[in-house]
């Protein structure tokens, strides 16, 4: 059995793992385990960021995303947001929790001064603070929504992003409760980005790691091959090199090279978490 | 409002599995499922992957970026031409089109495809084409009905604007014949336009829908950055892209003396409150040869269209973006910067 390989077709969408896997909570479902305490990836400086985007602009990047963990616990995260919009739209994946009004402002403020769009896209999994915090945390519901209020008096309408953690969330009833939840907050362009789950991480404790047959086998590939996989368009830059994508941060295996040029050739597509994004065609951007 | 969960049994125990969680990995990494030594995992990651020198790495982005062979065929040179997005039916405002652009003195007129959905009566717009010679390329739309795919191939998330995307486009597949649908499905994805000046400078223009990537991609001005732009070009060998798809015009000039022109749509409003529609005409200018772009506004007689529109019973929503110049559907693939400048 042979494992099929995607080549890098253009270089789209760069992720940073801004925040390594440094986190202010410790979701059931976090498929990379951040904590308060998982430094497995660190924090990035601005100087480190700055240098892989002068790297990135070269190879005519598209557009920036910032993950963690947390991104804003990073002492530097608006500095380094200031940075990538001036050469491009930046996207923050946020817990919600660190948003508070003044935060939202100087956001605000950085969004008005870029010609590129700045997008923040807060997590919520489920339309209750009960289905929400079994995952996420006692409070969190209220504190994330809390951060979503802040974000849309300061002018910035955030995206909502929501895991398929319960059938429920990805219902065509459960989207609209969604969607109501956002207007019930005065957000005038409710946006949603939804996500499967992936069955690694904290996530494998929760509901099971993957079967032996989950796994993609060169007989897998469409006729157009497999330029589908968000990993034909984009790569993941933490504080130790560069990964094929955001979601094998973990495994080492998923580590390309040491800078964007090294990682510019295919990549084996070993891993079961790959089985579940060419059966649910996942991509993280929103 | 409840959320119907799965039952938790554990939840008490799966309360303190978090808690513990919050201090669990100090000194230890997270390997897949394993917990491992922080050493050992940074010990691994270091031997992962290649590091290539400065000599490979400059190759390496070079063949990366290396100019694609094309076999687009050039048509022109040509001095001036105009160019139209999405139509979507909107043969009241093809017609105002096809007069202002022969008006203006262009000698080619484009169309950049997706000729259906959201207007009234398909059949209307293939004639129009035929008569004035407009070159078409294939949208999304049109590969998406030559094909008899379900849908547009838009991939909406919001249930709302996924059910106005599905009536349109069910609506226009009905009303358009086979023939047109076969025609739709032999026209070019991708065209290549030289334009010249009278003192013999040339530029040459590539001509596509969404993006010279992908039909179905979308290209907006706050998310679309010079960078980018300028490394597609090299690799495209172009002076210039003109596209569609988004429903928004716009124009970047790039520091290298290039351009990206979006060329908007005449299918509905640029979400402006405007009535009018969009199209561009395009020229080079003389003695410097740079490519001079005009945005124009097209007024079009657009009560017609929305009587007509009525007439055939299309959602009132649609009706209302033709008459104020609002977007009501389809909102959501609009980014932040764009759709906070709608009303809704
Ligand atoms: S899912 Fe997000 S908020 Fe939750 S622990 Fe992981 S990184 Fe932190
Ligand atoms: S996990 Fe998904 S994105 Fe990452 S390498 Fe596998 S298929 Fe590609």
């Amino acid at each position: 059995m042979t494992v099929p390989r995607v080549a890098l077709g253009s270089l789209d969408t760069l992720w940073f793992q801004v925040a390594g896997t440094v986190c202010n909570l410790a979701c059931t479902h976090c498929f990379i385990s951040c904590s308060p305490t998982n430094r497995t990836h660190d924090m990035m400086s601005l100087e480190e960021v700055a240098s892989h985007l002068e790297d990135a602009t070269r190879l005519g990047v598209k557009e920036y995303y910032f993950t963690g963990g947390e991104p804003f616990l990073n002492p530097e995260m608006e500095a380094i947001l200031e940075a990538t919009l001036a050469v491009g739209p930046a996207s923050v994946l946020t817990n919600g929790l660190l948003l508070d009004p003044a935060r939202c402002q100087r956001l605000a403020a950085l969004a008005a001064a870029s010609e590129y769009s700045l997008d923040l896209r807060v997590s919520l999994d489920g339309y209750t603070a009960e289905g929400h915090d079994a995952i996420r945390g006692e409070g969190t519901f209220d504190r994330a929504l809390e951060g979503i209020r802040h974000l849309h008096a300061a002018g910035l309408e955030p995206v909502i992003t929501v895991t398929e953690v319960y059938d429920d969330n990805g219902s065509v009833a459960g989207k609209e409760r969604f969607f109501s939840l956002m207007r019930e907050l005065d957000i005038e362009h409710p946006r949603l980005k939804m996500m499967p789950v992936f069955q690694i991480g904290a996530e494998a404790e929760r509901r099971g790691a993957y079967e032996s047959w989950q796994r993609l086998r060169d007989e897998d590939a469409p006729a157009d091959g497999w330029d589908h996989l968000q990993c034909s368009t984009c790569r993941m830059v933490t504080d130790q090199g560069v990964w094929v994508c955001p979601i094998l941060v973990n495994e080492p295996s998923g580590k390309m090279g040491d800078r964007l040029a090294d990682t510019l050739g295919d990549f084996p597509l070993a891993h079961p978490a790959c089985w579940t994004c060419h059966v649910y065609g996942v991509t993280c951007r929103t | 409002m409840s959320q119907r969960i799965p039952e938790d049994p554990d939840l008490q125990a799966r309360r303190a599995a978090q808690r513990a969680r919050l201090a669990a990995h100090r000194g230890l990494a997270t390997w897949g499922e394993r917990l491992v030594p922080l050493a050992t995992f940074q010990a691994a990651s270091a031997r992962a992957g290649r590091s290539l020198d400065s000599a490979a790495r400059d190759a390496a982005v070079a063949s990366f970026l290396a100019p694609r062979s094309d076999p687009t065929p050039v048509e022109g040179p040509f001095r001036r031409i105009a160019v139209c997005g999405g139509v979507y039916n909107n043969h009241y405002a093809l017609a105002a089109w096809i007069t202002a652009a022969r008006q203006r003195g262009a000698e080619a007129l484009y169309c950049l495809g997706d000729l259906g959905g959201f207007g009234p009566s398909p059949h209307k717009v293939w004639p129009l084409l035929e008569e004035h010679r407009v070159r078409v390329s294939q949208g999304n739309y049109e590969q998406s009905l030559a094909s008899g795919r379900e849908d547009c191939n838009c991939g909406y998330t919001d249930p709302r604007d996924n059910h106005f995307a599905r009536l349109s486009y069910e609506y226009t597949a009905q009303r358009c014949s086979a023939a047109f649908k076969q025609w739709m499905g032999e026209l070019p994805e991708r065209r290549r336009v030289a334009l010249h000046s009278p003192s013999g400078r040339r530029r040459e223009l590539l001509l596509v829908h969404g993006s010279p990537r992908r039909v179905n991609e979308f290209l907006f001005e706050s998310t679309t950055p010079a960078p980018y732009l300028e490394a597609l070009l090299d690799q495209q060998q172009a002076d210039a892209v003109l596209c569609t798809h988004s429903g928004l015009h716009w124009h970047r000039p790039l520091p290298s003396g290039r351009d990206l022109v979006n060329v908007g749509v005449l299918g509905r409003p640029a979400n402006d409150g405007r009535t009018e529609v969009w199209f561009a005409l395009l020229e080079l200018d003389e003695p410097s040869g740079d490519l001079q772009v005009e945005l124009c506004p097209l007024p079009y007689d657009h009560l017609a269209l929305a009587t007509e529109m009525r007439h055939e019973r299309l959602p009132e929503e649609f009706v209302a973006t033709i008459e104020q110049g609002w977007w009501t559907t389809c909102l959501e693939i609009l980014p932040a910067r764009e759709r906070a400048r709608g009303r809704f």
